[in-house]
């Protein structure tokens, strides 16, 4: 007989021969915390700010959301050290989306970190750090995929579901496909870079409710992965929630309904 | 709290390495086998060594190859709780692709076995079934959408416990540069339907544990498999079995075999599909 397991979706009950991934463990410590708003004042700032969204995605799964231009989006690490596999595009033309070399290449430094500008394959940027409370932010270590799992892990790892899964999964709601998939950001991942040009994914050094914040700087879609991975430290071993909270300037709340 | 990241050390890059590296030993239920001939459960008959493909493809997941002309392909239900889905286009040319209209209209038969040809709308035939021990299939009903997986389970999330067979689909193709558009109709294999006298639709399941189909592929092909349960599957649980899939060389049907003259309608997508073989240098 097939293995199977229990899950409750809603109010049903569903038994499911389907291998899926693991979540967090009871127990785990979970701040679902509140909006990160730009500048010193950041809490006086976010109070001020209108929430247009404010929604939780569970572990493993995707997500996408188009902000307006002025737009900010605070992404809550709720569970701490869970990877948000980030991209972005132009919401009006999607062939102009996120490029990790032009964002890395502009700032001249290989870590995201407060007043990254978020830079498009035409150099113009998209979004900005605006608020961040992690060291330094990945955007070298790319998305896992089943396929890749088999090379880093081993094969028995191909059946479990990954990041560009969720990526395609997502993509596709938006009319787009593989092509548009590019290098992306692992907001409250580790991925230092060593001397010697050793790197790899090591443990996090976000926590529970530690947060970023991205100001839109144009229209865009952005479309996340809630990283799956059970096999390296990127998610603690221990898949948790994400918070996405989008908020408009007072200001700017005012001018759209004028 | 003792928790799961308390068995690897992690906390630098050459420790983290060496912790990813440890788990290449590690075997699965579900997954593939490569190199192929270390397939643990070869079909009768078969040289191992001669294998290019052999998988055991999850309950919910799904599997995608690019196969050479003659390649059999065979698919096992050891469980009898499978349901292959099952997409093919023409490698070369993706818009060919399977037709289930033709398939059906054009041998005068509803209901997939052995000799049956899966026919393309450009009236080529892109594979035949070579062997059935099931005669549980079905042209009708196509595979599971978001729409009807969240009817019936409450949920098709891609990561979730009742993913759909459209979803499934779609992640196949992108890995082929195709898209939405690009998913036609499909077949499905080891659950049966009946069309009753007034046309409703009976769900008649499998055959048992233990049943496989071959197909031959007639052209070079692009293959999408899916295995999720059946869309008029009656249980509102989400039980489908492990798919087991293997393959390797052979001949496309060709003069001389007795299924080339089979019936004048297949004989003539046979020919067909060695003309377009053989323009190409196939
Ligand atoms: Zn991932």
């Amino acid at each position: 007989m097939t293995a199977t397991t229990t899950h409750t979706i809603g109010d049903r009950v569903i038994e499911t021969t389907v291998p899926v991934g693991a979540h967090y463990a009871e127990g785990t410590i979970l701040d679902p915390n509140g909006p990160l708003a730009s500048g010193a004042d950041a809490h006086a700032d976010a109070d001020a700010d209108a929430v247009v969204l404010d929604e939780t995605v569970a572990p493993l799964a995707p997500w996408s959301a188009r902000l307006l231009a002025g737009q900010t989006l605070t992404i809550v690490d709720v569970g701490g050290n869970q990877s948000a596999d980030f991209l972005v595009y132009n919401a009006q033309d999607t062939l102009e989306r996120y490029s990790t070399p032009d964002t890395l290449a502009w700032q001249q430094n290989a870590y995201l970190r407060q007043g990254s500008i978020l830079r498009s394959n035409l150099g113009r940027p998209l979004m900005t750090v605006t608020g961040n409370e992690i060291d330094r932010q990945d955007t070298i270590g790319g998305a896992c995929s089943k396929e890749s799992n088999t090379l880093r892990y081993g094969f028995h790892t191909e059946h479990q579901h990954g990041c560009r899964e969720n990526f395609l999964a997502e993509a596709a709601r938006h009319g787009l496909g593989a092509r548009d998939l590019v290098s992306n950001i692992n907001w409250f991942m580790n991925v230092p870079v060593e001397a010697d040009g050793t790197l790899g994914i090591v443990d996090g050094m976000s926590a529970p409710g530690k947060r970023v914040a991205l100001r839109a700087e144009m229209d865009v879609l952005v479309i996340v992965s809630n990283c799956p991975q059970m096999n390296n430290p990127c998610n603690d071993f221990n898949c948790t929630p994400l918070r996405m909270i989008v908020t408009s300037p007072a200001l700017a709340t005012k001018e759209n309904h004028a | 709290m003792t928790s799961i990241a308390d068995d690897h050390q992690t906390d630098s890059v050459l420790a983290a390495r060496a912790d990813a590296r440890a788990q290449a030993v590690r075997t699965a239920d579900y997954m593939p086998y490569r190199p192929a001939s270390t397939s643990p459960v070869v079909p009768d008959g078969v040289d191992r060594n001669s294998l290019v493909w052999a998988e055991t493809v999850a309950p919910g997941g799904y599997t995608h190859r690019v196969i050479a002309r003659g390649t059999r392909l065979r698919l096992d239900d050891p469980t009898g709780s499978a349901c292959a889905h099952v997409i093919l286009y023409n490698a070369l040319e993706t818009n060919e692709r399977l037709n289930v209209a033709d398939t059906i209209k054009i041998p005068w038969q509803a209901y997939l076995g052995t000799g049956h040809p899966l026919l393309s709308g450009d009236g080529r035939a892109l594979a035949t079934i070579t062997a059935d021990t099931s005669g549980r299939h079905d042209t009708f009903c196509g595979t599971s959408t978001d729409e009807s997986a969240t009817a019936r389970y409450g949920s098709a999330a891609p990561e979730g416990p009742s993913p759909s067979g459209r979803s499934r689909f779609l992640l196949a193709a992108a890995k082929h540069g195709l898209s939405g558009r690009d998913l036609p109709p499909s077949v499905s294999f080891f659950q049966g339907v009946h069309v009753e006298a007034d046309g409703g639709l009976t769900f008649t399941g499998s055959a048992g544990e233990g049943t496989h189909v071959e197909l031959v592929a007639e052209l070079p092909l692009l293959v999408l498999i899916v295995n999720v349960p059946h869309p008029l599957d009656p249980s509102n649980d989400y039980l489908v079995g492990p798919l087991r899939v293997h393959a390797w060389p052979g001949a496309p049907t060709l003069p001389g075999d007795p299924q080339f003259t089979a019936t004048p309608e297949v004989n003539r997508a046979y020919l067909n599909s060695i003309d377009y073989a053989e323009a190409r240098g196939l």
